[in-house]
């Protein structure tokens, strides 16, 4: 399994000279599988240049994986080439909500006044399902999703193939407010499907402090992340959903700040970059060296 | 694997679901006595409140199988007739799936009657799937008491 990081940047795009290192867009992530299969995760303004590599692949089939449908994690869409391929099936996987269909969601952002095409318009093939509470298989992955702590209908992915896992958490605030320390495992919000993973990516949006300041805006603050990650008995924490007021050197002092609530284990804990791409494999987990 | 020690909180339950996570937050913050059951009828929290009625913590006794749960806390009219579990608001939200409110004397381990005003409704889920059910108890107001 190959994920490759396209946006990391949470909220807002926040491209600009404070930004380069680790990139303004916002959240989307291309993870494939031994199987040749392509899975998308989330839908972030670096969908825009992922779908410029995608196009000029063959695909019969693309997997999107939606946590949840603010603009952030939406805004991409339409600017995603393969959407516009006549006969390729794309396979759109979201939140479920009470009040309406995953489809009517996000068809109000895919139509006028907001964009200028509608969603019954586009020329593929786009199938809507409800994020899977049970494993399902896609290629030679397993995939289960979660709903967790957030703002409105959200989950996060586990997705396992060949005794690796991947586990995307990019907007998820299990504690808030409150110490995770003293709660217990089963209690706490996105345990369940991070427990044991190899790589985590995990919102790690404000630094400590300022996370007091933002109790229950449904992000993290570094100390949450990395004790959610330490119960969870995660091996390696990448950082992601970066604060669009964080410029690089910010959000180099938070990975300070995490390495410190996890002593020792400087080379186990990263920012999420733009152009990042772990391998998860029989030979382990290995990220591209830049973002050491 | 990261940093690996002790965690004494850390052994695996049931993973329980994001309603009930939600609700056990609310009660944890709330100085109303407040209950969880979970889907299958285990009391799987209460709060701070909540321990002062049943006159032990929620520490010390953790969760409680449905079937004990009517010896923690002995419930009766207030004219003193005995309420069969399934009969008290917890019992109509879990049983009968819709919420339940009355007028009850209980009785916790500390041997301390009180009067309370109880509430219980069942969590639903955006499938319609349920969760467990919340019960919250209050006290009676000024010139209801009877003790």
């Amino acid at each position: 399994m190959l994920a490759r990081v396209w946006g990391c940047r949470g909220s807002i795009a926040a491209p600009g000279p404070d930004t380069l290192r680790y990139g303004g867009n916002t959240s989307c992530v291309e993870v494939r599988l031994a199987s040749g299969h392509a899975l998308v995760l989330d839908a972030g303004t670096g969908m825009r240049s992922l779908g410029v590599v995608m196009a000029g692949e063959h695909h019969s089939e693309l997997h999107l994986l939606l946590t949840h449908l603010h603009l952030d994690h939406l805004q991409g869409l339409g600017f995603f080439r393969p959407l516009f391929t006549p006969d390729l099936d794309i396979h759109i996987w979201g939140p479920t909500s009470p009040v309406q269909h995953l489809s009517e969601r996000i068809a109000m952002y895919l139509s006028p006044p907001l964009f200028p095409v509608r969603l019954e318009d586009i020329p593929s093939r786009v199938t809507f399902h409800d994020a899977p509470d049970e494993p399902i298989e896609i290629g030679s992955a397993t995939i289960r999703a979660a709903k967790v702590t957030h703002q409105g209908p959200t989950v996060g992915y586990r997705i396992e193939e060949g005794g690796r896992t991947l586990v995307y958490l990019p907007d998820h605030e299990p504690a808030l407010g409150s110490d995770l320390s003293t709660v217990p495992a089963s209690w706490i919000s996105g345990h369940d499907i991070a427990r044991g993973a190899d790589v985590l990516l995990h919102d790690a949006q404000y630094r400590d402090h300022e996370y007091p300041n933002h109790v229950g805006w449904g992000h993290s603050g570094v100390a949450a992340t990395m004790e959610f990650a330490r119960k969870a008995d995660v091996d390696t924490v990448v950082l992601f959903h970066h604060d669009p007021y964080h410029t690089d050197d910010e959000l180099e002092h938070l990975l300070t700040e995490a390495h410190a609530h996890w002593p020792g284990h400087a080379d186990q804990v990263c920012l999420a970059h733009e152009g990042m791409t772990i391998t998860l494999g029989n030979g382990g987990i290995s990220r591209s060296r830049d973002d050491s | 694997m990261g940093p690996v020690t002790a965690d004494p909180l850390g052994t695996p339950g049931t993973p329980k679901s994001l309603p009930l996570i939600l609700a056990r937050e609310l009660a944890s913050n709330l100085a109303t006595p407040m209950f969880l059951l979970d889907p299958g009828g285990m009391l799987v929290f209460y709060n701070d409140a909540a321990a002062l009625l049943l006159g032990k913590p929620f520490a010390e006794l953790g969760e409680i199988p449905s079937g004990e749960f009517g010896a923690a806390l002995q419930l009766t009219t207030p004219s003193g007739e005995p309420i069969r579990r399934r009969d008290s608001p917890s019992g109509v939200a879990f049983f009968e799936r819709h919420p339940a409110h009355t007028t009850l004397m209980a009785t916790g381990y500390d041997g301390v009657r009180h009067r309370f005003e109880a509430t219980a409704y069942p969590l639903f889920g955006a499938e319609g799937e349920m969760h467990g059910v919340v019960s919250v108890f209050w006290e009676p107001r000024p010139g209801e008491r009877d003790d």
